[in-house]
């Protein structure tokens, strides 16, 4: 089952694109299933809100595919374009903090000098919950 | 004495693990401590085993258990891995937290020179492979102590990978034979540390404390080699002696500046290996055996039972005793882990590719590095036992309280006494001083040049063992007073007239005659009743080997 390879969490960020597209599509249809939208939105907090955010999904990915037709054997893969640039080192000195109060200022809820947080990740309703169905 | 090496083979411990009466529902996990490296440690005392080998009532199919370890180690810096705000245990919360740590927007990543030399040092000292590059991705996940929701690590391609931690078990009780061990290390890497979480109950909310987040971290990974607490705690402890004397963490596990994962599993010899649990929280040295070992014995029994392991992260539980599942983790995590855009990849140099004319602030020599490496803790432990002919688990002691190996080389220094009587002097009396007062050593009261003054008098047989044992009691209490001042005030010294005890041994004897009777039969006890009689009677100023002598050569003349 697709979806339970991708829930599987590939590690590599190469293998997870590739793996994402090649086991999620393997008729090549192009469509995004609703249990791969509910592990995203899980994930990475953003909601799909429509089927047309959906649709749009679906189209990045069928761009992004478009690199396959590029041969790229014995090419070594580009991690970052900064790969040419000197990774500057900083001396270990300290030269910042003690501003306590700048940083509350941008909280909603604060105790003494501490943020205030919900006591534990509050879980996104399940699907069936919802009141948006991404079929 | 005290020693980190485990009494008892540790091979034959773990091989006990699988004859267990499998009615056994607690592991009572052998209490092992170490001193952490602060100064209020616990004497590392090994304990008896903790799963003897029983006949297992449902068969004989022996279990073997794989221990692999993740280790968080806190780097020893002044600033943070990716900013300037300041390292500190116990400050005012938040007050140590810069933008960047706050995760404002706008705000970038700078790598800290010093955390990469550190890293760089603790590779070369692990025998591990330094990568010339390495490379920074972000793990992704939701808590609130990670106010960027990802943290900054090395997943794919780490600062060092293949090395070697070797660390000592001693085999039996009576041979004291020492067997060195080794747990290869997967790979260390650079992370950051995430901010703290005050849970608190009574509100349902959670406190958060941001002053740790973004502290260096050095991830050491350890391959699944070691197959029971006890090896687990070992190789810890050896690990943290030598980032402390590396100075890249001061590696205290009370402070946090330690902590360690275990993942568990078990599984019968010659089979595959079976579903590993990840054990978490485990942050107390003296614990890390005793969870282990517990969840070693959990999943056991539940296998023995016909259940399954589940593929899960516990927590130890150290009130009950036990391993926990851990709420909030919900099935398998997929942390999205991607390169981190912000920093370019890690360059790394040695004296051959060193560029030219480069700025020397901005390259790290990794052959500079390994030469500047201080001496590590097992070679100090050889030239101990080679200079000084000590044994190998006095050598384990010595380093193993905080300052303690100064103290004795100091006193080597200034006394003539053979290092033998030294070392004894120093593991057993000294030692036994400072921990029933739970002092570390630079707290004695006793400093190295009075305790060689001591020693120096009863090498010179000025003074008995047990005269000298009450010199020391006194030089404890009191200060300001010398051995010899306290020897004349207490006329400890011992009796150099030989003629004079041997007329005292001559009057104990005619007044004893059914003693010397006993002791013309053979009794070994009557010789000891003689000379705790002439003892008395010269007030303990006498040496218990010459009375003795003296005794002996008058009875058969």
């Amino acid at each position: 089952m697709w979806a339970r390879a991708v829930l599987l969490g590939h590690r590599s960020w190469m293998g997870w694109h590739r793996g994402f597209t090649s086991k999620t599509d393997p008729q090549g249809s192009g469509r995004v299933t609703a249990e791969v939208i509910e592990h995203l939105e899980r994930l990475a907090l953003v909601d799909f809100g429509s089927q047309e955010a959906v649709a749009r999904l679906e189209k990045a990915i069928a761009f992004a595919d478009r690199l396959r037709a590029v041969d790229t054997d014995g090419v070594e893969p580009m991690e970052s374009v900064l790969e040419d640039r000197c990774l500057y080192l900083r001396s270990d000195n300290v030269v910042e903090g003690n501003c306590v109060e700048e940083l509350l200022q941008n909280a909603h809820r604060v105790v003494e000098e501490y943020f205030v947080a919900p006591p534990g990740n509050i879980s996104l309703p399940k699907q069936d919950e919802q009141p948006f169905s991404h079929n | 004495m005290a020693a980190p090496m485990l009494r008892g083979c540790c091979l034959g411990r773990c091989w006990a693990l699988a004859c267990i009466d499998s009615g056994s529902r607690h592991g009572r996990g052998a209490a092992t401590g170490f001193t952490s490296s602060g100064k209020r440690g616990q004497s590392f005392v090994a304990q008896q085993p903790l799963l003897t080998a029983q006949k297992s009532r449902k068969g004989e199919h022996k279990w073997a258990a794989v221990v692999g370890l993740e280790i968080h180690a806190q780097i020893a810096s002044n600033s943070k891995l990716f900013s300037g705000s300041q390292v500190h245990f116990a400050a005012p919360p938040n007050s140590l937290v810069s933008f960047f740590d706050a995760s404002l927007p706008g705000t970038l990543p700078v790598l800290n020179r010093r955390c990469v030399e550190a890293a760089v040092m603790t590779g070369l000292a692990l025998n591990c492979h330094i990568n010339k590059k390495s490379l920074f991705d972000r793990k992704h996940y939701f808590y609130a102590d990670l106010p960027a929701g990802y943290q900054i690590t090395q997943q794919r391609l780490p600062i060092a990978v293949n090395g070697s931690l070797a660390y000592s078990v001693s085999v039996g009780k009576k041979w004291r034979q020492v067997i060195t061990k080794t747990v290869r290390i997967k790979q260390i890497q650079l992370e950051q540390d995430s901010g703290k979480s005050l849970h608190d109950e009574l509100q349902s909310q959670t406190l958060i404390d941001l002053n740790r987040a973004g502290v260096g971290l050095l991830e050491v990974v350890l391959e699944p080699d070691m197959s029971c607490g006890e090896e687990a705690a070992t190789a810890v402890r050896e690990l943290q002696l030598i980032l402390q004397a590396l100075g890249t963490s001061q590696a205290n596990m009370a402070e946090g500046q330690l902590r360690v994962d275990a993942n568990i599993s078990v599984h019968h010899p010659g089979e595959p290996l079976g579903v590993r649990t990840e054990v978490k929280n485990l942050n107390s040295a003296r614990f890390l055996a005793r969870a282990i070992d517990y969840e070693i014995q959990r999943q056991i029994n539940e296998l023995e039972n016909g259940c399954e392991i589940l593929n899960e992260t516990r927590s130890f539980d150290y009130k009950l005793g036990c391993t926990v599942p851990m709420r909030d983790k919900e099935g398998k995590q997929d942390y999205r882990f991607m390169p981190e855009p912000n920093l370019p990849p890690l360059l790394l140099y040695d004296t051959a590719s060193l560029p030219a004319g480069a700025d020397p602030q901005q390259v790290i020599n990794i052959d500079r590095i390994r030469e500047q490496l201080p001496e590590l803790p097992s070679k100090t432990r050889e030239k101990l036992i080679q200079q000084y002919g000590i044994l190998p688990e006095h050598s384990f002691a010595l380093l193993n309280e905080v300052g303690l190996l100064e103290f004795f080389q100091n006193v080597i220094k200034e006394t003539r006494a053979e290092p033998k009587k030294v070392t004894s002097w120093v593991l057993n009396i000294f030692l036994g001083f400072l921990k029933q007062r739970n002092l570390a050593v630079n707290e004695s009261p006793v400093t190295p040049s009075v305790l060689a003054e001591l020693l120096n008098l009863l090498d010179r047989k000025v003074i008995s063992s047990a005269a000298a044992k009450q010199v020391f009691e006194e030089l404890w209490r009191s200060k300001g007073k010398t051995p010899s001042q306290i020897v004349s005030e207490r006329k400890l010294e011992l009796m150099q007239d030989e003629e004079a005890l041997e007329r005292v041994c001559h009057t104990v004897m005619e007044g004893h005659p059914q003693v010397v009777m006993d002791m013309k039969r053979g009794n070994p006890r009557a010789i000891n009743k003689l000379i705790g009689l002439v003892r008395k009677v010269t007030h303990n100023r006498a040496d218990p080997t010459v009375i003795k002598e003296i005794l002996e050569k008058q009875l058969s003349s």
